[in-house]
C-alpha cells in the first residue's frame, strides 16, 4: 500500500492513470492476484454493502437495549419531505445510521474501515448511485479510492478508537467516503485527495467516549455525521477549493492528535459521553 | 494488511476486535484440536469480560469453535447453534498475566478426548494472535499457513522439519522455536508461504523426536 497520498496522486500522474487504477495496481502486485480476481473481491465488498442496506431490520434493538429503530424513524421522516437537509442528504443519514444500528445489533456490515464507522461509505456511495445512476463497476472503482485512501492513513496514522480516538475510525472513514465521492463526480487525483483531506480535517480531534464501551452510544449517530461532512468536503474540492495543509499533513496531524488524546478517551468507555451520569447509569444497569 | 482489510472484512457486527477477533481466535483454536469441540471452558479476560457481552465476544467465540466464518449470520444465535451440534461449554472470567486486554483463554475437549488449551488474543481489525499453546508460548496469527510442531527438546528436530519443507520447495517466512524446560517438550511454529502437502506432514509426524505435528 501508499505510504502518502503524494505518492498515490504522482503514481497516477506519471502513469496517466485514474487513483482508483493506482490503488488496484497496487493491489495486484502486493498480493500476486489478477486484476480481475481484485476487481470482483472489491466488487463483493460493495454487494455486501448494499445488502447490508436492504437487510436492515426497523424493530431490531441491540442486546443492551440503547440503539435501534432509529433508522426507521427517519426513513419515515425523510419520506414526509420535512427533512431540512433535503431528500438526498435526509437518505445519506438514514442510510449510515441504519447501517450503524445494524452493526449494533450483530447483523452483517462491511468494516469500512472499522465496524464502529461502518455506515459512512456505504451510506455516501449507495445513496449517490441512487441518485446519479452509476454503474456497479464504477461504484467498485470508487471503493478502490476508498481504500487506497484508508491505507495511506492506516499507515502513517491508526485507524482504531483505541489508539487515535474517533477520528481515526469515523474520520478515516469520513476522509475515504469524501475522496470517493470526488471520484464520482469526475475529480482529478489531487482534486480527490484534497477532498479526503478536508474531510479528516473537520473531525479532527474527534474522540472515542463509547458508553459502557459498547460500539452503539455515540458511535451510531456519528456516521450519519461522518457521511454529511464527506460530501461537504467533496463538494467543496470540486468547486476548486483545496486544504490549506496538505493532504499527508493533515494525516500526520490526526497521528499526532490521537497520540496526545487521554486514553479515557480512547474506547475504554471512561472519559467524554461514557462519564456523564446518564453514561454511567446506563453501563450500571447493564452491568447487573 | 491489504485494501481488503481497509474495505473489510465482511463481518457479523458491532466490533472488528471484540467480535469478528473473536470468532477468529474460536476458529483457529478448533483447528489447532483438529476435530469437532465436544466441550469447551471459555475465560475472557480483560476487555473482553468487561465489555464482552454487549459485544457479542461470548457468542463469536462459540460461533468460532463451531467453525462459523466472520460472516456468518448465525453467530448472534451461535449458543443454540452449539447446543443443537452437542457442544458443551461453559463461559466465565479469568485474570491473566501480562496479556493483551481483548485475550481468551480456551480448554477445549474433542470428540475423541483429546484436549488443548489455548490462549489466543485479538489485536485490533479483526487479527488475532495465538499467545500461548497447552502452556507453551507461542506467536502467530492464523493468516498464513502455519506448521505448529511439537517436539523433543533434543539436537536435530530443527532440521528434520526444514529439511522437509525443502524436499516440498516450502519457503519459512517467520520460525519461533519454545520449550518448557531442558530436554522437555519443545514446540516450533512455522508460517510459511506455501501450502504444506498432506504428504509431507505425514512424513514429518514420523520423524524421530517428533511428537505432533498440527497445520493450519
Amino acid at each position: 500500500m501508499y505510504r502518502s497520498l503524494e505518492e498515490l496522486c504522482r503514481s497516477a500522474e506519471e502513469n496517466k492513470i485514474s487513483f482508483w487504477e493506482a490503488v488496484a495496481r497496487d493491489d495486484c502486485r502486493e498480493r500476486q492476484i489478477s486484476r480481475q480476481d481484485s476487481f470482483s473481491q472489491m466488487e463483493r465488498m460493495y454487494q455486501a454493502m448494499r445488502e447490508a442496506d436492504e437487510d436492515y431490520d426497523p424493530e431490531l434493538r441491540s442486546r443492551s437495549g440503547l440503539v435501534g429503530t432509529d433508522g426507521g424513524r427517519l426513513q419515515a421522516y425523510v419520506d414526509s419531505g420535512q427533512a431540512i437537509c433535503g431528500d438526498f442528504m435526509g437518505r445519506v443519514m438514514e442510510k449510515a445510521v441504519k447501517m450503524g444500528e445494524s452493526n449494533a445489533c450483530m447483523k452483517r456490515i462491511v468494516a469500512a474501515p472499522t465496524a464502529g464507522a461502518c455506515g459512512v461509505v456505504p451510506a455516501v456511495f449507495l445513496a449517490m448511485q441512487e441518485k446519479y445512476g452509476f454503474s456497479d463497476e464504477k461504484m467498485t472503482e470508487a471503493l478502490y479510492v476508498a481504500a487506497g485512501i484508508g491505507g495511506v492513513i492506516a499507515d502513517r496514522a491508526f485507524l482504531a478508537g483505541a489508539q487515535g480516538g474517533c477520528q481515526a475510525e469515523v474520520g478515516s472513514a469520513s476522509a475515504m467516503a469524501a475522496g470517493g465521492a470526488a471520484y464520482l463526480r469526475g475529480a482529478d487525483a489531487r482534486t480527490i485527495a484534497h477532498a479526503a483531506a478536508m474531510a479528516l480535517k473537520n473531525l479532527l480531534g474527534l474522540v472515542c467516549d463509547p458508553v459502557a464501551g459498547l460500539v452503539e452510544v455515540p458511535c451510531v449517530k456519528r456516521n450519519a455525521a461522518g457521511a454529511v461532512v464527506a460530501l461537504t468536503a467533496a463538494d467543496m474540492a470540486l468547486a476548486g477549493i483545496r486544504s490549506r495543509i496538505p493532504p499527508d499533513q493533515v494525516i500526520d496531524a490526526m497521528r499526532e492528535v490521537g497520540m496526545s488524546m487521554p486514553a479515557c478517551v480512547r474506547e475504554t468507555g471512561e472519559g467524554g459521553l461514557a462519564a456523564t451520569p446518564e453514561g454511567v447509569r446506563c453501563r450500571e444497569c447493564l452491568s447487573e | 494488511m491489504n485494501i481488503l482489510d481497509i474495505v473489510g472484512p465482511v463481518m457479523v457486527g458491532p466490533s472488528s476486535s471484540h467480535t469478528a477477533g473473536a470468532v477468529r481466535i474460536g476458529q483457529t483454536a478448533g483447528r489447532l484440536l483438529g476435530e469437532k469441540v465436544a466441550a469447551a471452558d471459555i475465560r475472557l479476560h480483560g476487555s473482553f469480560w468487561a465489555t464482552g457481552k454487549g459485544h457479542g465476544t461470548d457468542r463469536a467465540i462459540v460461533a468460532g469453535l463451531l467453525g462459523f466464518a466472520v460472516d456468518d449470520p448465525r453467530i448472534p444465535n451461535s449458543f443454540q447453534e452449539a447446543q443443537r451440534a452437542g457442544m458443551r461449554f461453559v463461559i466465565g472470567s479469568i485474570t491473566l498475566l501480562n496479556a493483551h486486554p481483548n485475550s481468551v483463554r480456551l480448554q477445549l475437549t474433542g470428540q475423541s478426548g483429546r484436549t488443548l488449551e489455548v490462549i489466543g488474543s485479538s489485536i485490533g481489525g479483526g487479527r488475532i494472535c495465538i499467545n500461548e499453546i497447552d502452556g507453551l508460548t507461542a506467536n502467530f496469527s492464523g493468516e498464513a499457513p502455519t506448521l505448529v510442531v511439537y517436539n523433543q527438546d533434543k539436537p536435530g528436530c530443527i532440521v528434520k522439519v526444514t529439511r522437509q519443507l525443502e524436499q516440498s520447495k516450502i519457503n519459512v517466512a517467520t520460525m519461533q522455536v519454545y520449550r518448557d524446560e531442558r530436554g522437555g517438550h519443545a514446540v516450533m511454529v512455522i508460517e510459511v508461504d506455501q501450502a504444506v502437502p498432506a504428504g509431507c506432514i505425514a512424513q514429518l509426524e514420523r520423524e524421530d523426536g517428533i511428537e505432533k505435528v498440527i497445520y493450519l
